[in-house]
């Protein structure tokens, strides 16, 4: 997935995650995404074009994104994916389950550097 | 429902995927070339951070579709188009198929809605026809396929069965409507009660005959079928209430059965209640059928056990009259054996319609193997481009599916045009409309023939397709064979050779079965069936009721003068009348004759078919007479002493028909003895593959023996016979109608046909089977002479290079063509073989249909390989003839 070896690979789900939490601030289009889970991550993230677009379409298919015509920042017709009630829920899950996923992992690794 | 709006919003989406990329290259071009970057240089470098945008829309867009079916689509979509291509190939195959398909739905159709779909009436697992055996009533009950019931029998039943819900005898008549129109005769149905309670399907108007209208005495009811209130009536349901005069006498209309109802396997126009006198009948007047409904959960064992209880108390119950032993009918040994409904109801037709379905699946089979052939040529030519694809990565699976589904593609169109070719066939089927096809009005197209259709589509195409996708599935070495279109594959050859045996050999089976049926008509053809000149022979019935003309003398005379009159039409050579005329269903009476000196021992007699005729009936029937003469108008008035008799009575009797003229018999031993005046030949009174009966011939007014006293009777229901060279034409039968109407106007004709009518529906069972025998039979041996022809036409352009060498190394031409006519022989040869042995087994099962001849005909089976194998080799010698022709430096050079 990466193509910079720093980057490493993203865990399943994580690419959704990001999207639809970027996506709850405000709705975005597509390089406007990419660039701000860059941004946010302080360019320790990067999301593959590759990934996005498929990844967008199928969220588009669960019904937790919609898409409507807007602008881009350039003021060119786009497509603009805003979060649906439905992704937010599940956003909301994936997040606790994620939490607790970290927080378990955390504790591993603290019990083994001491 | 989503997945719908998906289909249609798919298009949509794309445009927007397409839309997003396309911004999102744009603006992270326009932020390099904020960085400095030259706009070419930042498109580039866009691009490159992009990746395979092609390949990206394609990933994100397979989230919309279901891949697997879409490829199908796909290969559907090609394999149509490849169809479109060559159109010879696909008429051809479609043309087979629909046949092939259409012919089986048809026939399936015909079985299923004949066979096995459940009778018309609730319930119709518990009713039951009331049959019993009488192996020691000779005659009466043999011929009319088992011992009819008394009405003492119905009664007896009626009040002491255990297992039986409800009990009823009928009997299906005819009988003059008068007051209507012109009078007309129309079919009676007679019931007793309990009948419309057994079979149990509601008046479609008003009410059933009851209980009451079978009183005797009380007043006349009658019942209406659908069809006769329409066509009389105009479907008014006032109707009800009203009178209508049947033989005479007014009867109160008191409901209409509904559309479709039938009486078990009768037809009729109205339904009038039997209404027997329960203290005058006696043990005997076995002339009725009998249907009963079982009590839930009794079976037909159990019911059989019940009627023998019964018996007993029958012969104690009733009587024939004083001094008249009643347990006499002992000596019949009348035991039930009671029958479901449904299998009284279609007789033995299940028997024609099996052979009839075993042949067309046969037919079918052999078009799919011809079907499998074809492709099998088809793929040998796509064998390089097959070989590419896997060679490319195509794996054996997508090109054994891509080849199935062309198959199932050919399948579904052919059957979709069968469809149509099924339709037609029952269409056809309706209007010819064979007399002894029972239920023909309930056959119709339906969902189960829709299902039968597809699944024997997709069968079919499953089975001539999975040979050649077997085959070419594994087409991956062909490329290392290199481009030469070298010799077939000794495997791929194998295979067709197998499905030419297997055409030959189910050809023969199809051809030898019509061969048979064929000869079973000519040897009915030749039968004598007791008349002659059929064509020329005009029938036409009347009946004279008692209501209408009470005293029997004037019934004679009433008859005689229609005789006249009839003999004066222009172009008449002669007429007569017999209480019933050979083939037309009717038996005017079975009793015991005693000859003069004969002794019966403690047994009783016989018993024979009686008719009543008039003098001149068998001079225009053109029935022989072989000894004595015929009866004069003089006897029968004068109801003198005198009979005629069939020639086998006379033989059996008296040793020929010469000794039997004046001769003499008696039916009981109290009255007179009747003088043999003269002798007839025998005449196939039930049809015209059944033995015929021994007859004796009463005069048509007689001193009644069943009566105490000496009563005058006379034949009332008669069948006049005219022999005229006009038989048949409109103004003919105008005139007849005219001449009986100028003696009574209130007599109603009936059944106006020519004996030759008569005769083809006797015959009816067998030509029908002929006819569908002889089409199966032809277009097995069409197909297989074409399936013959192809495999070595093929071979023949398959092996031109090894033909070249060998013509090239100076073999003989004749030769050559013999090396391909020997290999065609070969094959039919072994499916002659295999068909032989086949037919031999399966012909057996056709031994009820065939007449006269033995189900192992040695003129059939030596006929039929003998066409076989000429066919064969006529079909090889014409590519044979081909490849000779070959010139040797062409067919080399081809080879490049």
């Amino acid at each position: 997935m990466a193509k910079n070896p720093e980057h490493r690979d993203l865990f399943p789900g994580a690419l959704e995650i990001m999207i639809l939490q970027s996506l709850r601030l405000k709705p975005m289009h597509g390089y406007a995404l990419v660039k701000h889970i860059k941004q946010v991550s302080d360019n320790l993230l990067q999301v593959e074009e590759g990934s996005l677009y498929p990844a967008l379409q199928r969220m588009l298919k669960e019904e937790w994104l919609e898409s409507e015509m807007g602008t881009s920042a350039k003021g060119r017709p786009t497509r603009i994916y805003r979060l649906t009630a439905a992704g937010l829920r599940h956003l909301e899950q994936e997040v606790s389950s994620f939490e607790k996923m970290f927080a378990g992992i955390t504790r591993v690794l603290a019990v083994a550097k001491a | 429902m989503q997945w719908l709006t998906q289909l249609f919003s798919r298009s949509r989406r794309y445009d927007d995927l397409s839309s997003s990329i396309h911004e999102h290259l744009e603006e992270r071009t326009e932020e390099l070339m904020e960085e400095g970057m030259p706009r070419e240089d930042a498109e580039r470098a866009a691009r490159r951070e992009f990746g395979n945008v092609t390949l990206m829309e394609e990933h994100s867009r397979e989230v919309w579709q279901w891949t697997r079916l879409e490829s199908i689509a796909a290969d559907a979509k090609f394999a149509f188009r490849r169809l479109r291509r060559s159109p010879g190939f696909a008429v051809t195959v479609l043309l087979t198929l629909a046949i092939g398909i259409g012919a089986n739905t048809a026939v399936f159709t015909v079985l299923d809605s004949v066979l096995f779909k459940p009778l018309p009436y609730p319930e119709p697992g518990r009713l039951v026809a009331l049959w019993l055996e009488a192996p020691g009533a000779a005659g009466l009950a043999n011929f009319t396929d088992g011992l009819r019931l008394s009405p003492s029998l119905y009664f007896t039943f009626a009040e002491h069965s255990r297992t039986l819900q409800s009990v009823g005898v009928w009997q299906v008549n005819s009988a003059n409507v008068t007051g209507l129109a012109k009078p007309e005769e129309v079919r009676a149905g007679l019931v007793t009660d309990g009948v419309l309670q057994t079979l149990g399907v509601p008046p479609a108007a008003g009410r059933w005959l009851s209980a009451e209208d079978q009183q005797p005495r009380g007043a006349r009811r009658v019942m209406l079928s659908y069809g006769y209130w329409m066509a009389r009536f105009g479907g008014d349901r006032a109707v009800i209430g009203r009178n209508i005069t049947i033989d005479s006498q007014p009867r109160e209309i008191v409901g209409v059965m509904p559309r479709g109802f039938r009486l078990v396997n009768q037809d009729f126009d109205v339904l009038a209640p039997l209404a027997f006198d329960r203290n005058q009948v006696k043990l005997a007047g076995f002339g009725f059928e009998g249907i009963a409904r079982l009590r839930p959960g009794a079976s037909i064992a159990q019911a059989d056990a019940d009627i023998t209880r019964m018996l007993p108390i029958w012969m104690d119950s009733f009587s024939n009259g004083p001094g008249t032993k009643s347990h006499f009918y002992e000596t019949w040994r009348i035991t039930p054996a009671l029958r479901p409904l449904k299998q009284q109801v279609l007789g033995n037709v299940g028997n024609v319609l099996w052979v009839v379905m075993a042949t067309i699946g046969l037919v079918m089979l052999i078009a799919c193997t011809n079907v499998a052939n074809l492709l099998l040529v088809r793929v040998d030519t796509r064998q390089q481009e097959l070989a590419v694809r896997a060679a490319l990565g195509a794996s054996r699976g997508r090109i054994a599916r891509e080849l199935l589904l062309e198959s199932v593609l050919l399948g579904l169109l052919g059957g979709l045009l069968a469809m149509g070719v099924a339709y037609a066939g029952l269409q056809l089927l309706a209007a010819v409309g064979p007399a002894n096809l029972p239920r023909l009005d309930e056959i119709t197209l339906d969902a189960r023939s829709l299902g039968f259709t597809l699944l024997l589509s997709l069968l079919s195409s499953m089975l001539f397709g999975a040979i050649p996708a077997l085959k070419y599935s594994r087409a991956g070495s062909a490329l290392s064979r290199g481009s030469r279109t070298a010799s077939t594959s000794r495997e791929h050859r194998h295979s067709r050779d197998v499905m030419v045996v297997a055409q030959v050999a189910m050809a023969l089976v199809l051809l030898v079965s019509a061969l048979l049926m064929i000869r079973s008509f000519q040897a009915l053809r030749t039968v004598e069936p007791g008349f002659s000149d059929a064509g020329h022979l005009q029938t036409m019935r009347i009946s004279i009721p008692e209501s209408l003309v009470p005293d029997p003398r004037a019934v004679t005379r009433l008859e005689n003068n229609i005789v006249d009159r009839l003999e004066a039409i222009p172009g008449v050579t002669s007429a007569g009348f017999a209480a019933a005329m050979p083939m037309q269903g009717n038996d005017p009476n079975w009793d015991e004759v005693r000859v003069e000196g004969k002794d019966y021992g403690d047994g009783d007699p016989p018993l024979r078919l009686f008719n009543d005729v008039s003098p001149g009936y068998f001079r225009t029937a053109g029935t022989r007479l072989l000894a004595g003469r015929d009866l004069t108008w003089d006897e029968v008035y004068g109801l003198r002493p005198v009979a005629m008799v069939s020639e086998n009575f006379a033989r059996e009797s008296w040793g020929s028909p010469s000794a039997a003229v004046g001769k003499r018999m008696r039916q009981f031993s109290g009255t007179p003895w009747v003088e043999v005046i003269g002798v007839v030949e025998d005449v196939r009174h039930n049809g015209v593959d059944e033995k015929a009966p021994a007859i004796i011939y009463w005069p048509a007014m007689f001193n009644s023996p069943y009566t105490p006293k000496p009563t005058i009777d006379a034949a009332r229901g008669v069948t006049f016979a005219i022999r005229s060279d006009r038989a048949g034409k409109e103004s003919f039968l105008t005139e007849v109608q005219q001449a009986v109407w100028s003696v009574n106007a209130s007599l109603p004709v009936a059944s106006l046909e020519t004996m030759q009518t008569v005769y083809g529906r006797s015959l009816a069972r067998t030509s029908f089977t002929l006819v569908m025998l002889a089409i199966a039979g032809t277009m097995a041996l069409a197909l297989g002479v074409i399936g013959i022809y192809g495999v070595i036409s093929y071979s023949v352009s398959q092996r031109t290079r090894e033909i070249g060498i060998r013509l090239a190394l100076g073999s003989p031409k004749g030769e050559l063509r013999w090396m391909f006519v020997r290999s065609a022989l070969v094959l039919t040869g072994v499916g002659v073989a295999i068909g032989v042995i086949a037919a031999a087994g399966l012909t057996r099962f056709m031994k009820s249909l065939l007449f006269g001849i033995s189900s192992m005909d040695p003129f059939t089976y030596a006929l039929i390989p003998l066409i076989l194998i000429s066919s064969a080799a006529l079909a090889s010698y014409l590519p044979a003839r081909r490849a000779a022709a070959v010139d040797p430096v062409e067919a080399l050079r081809a080879e490049g």
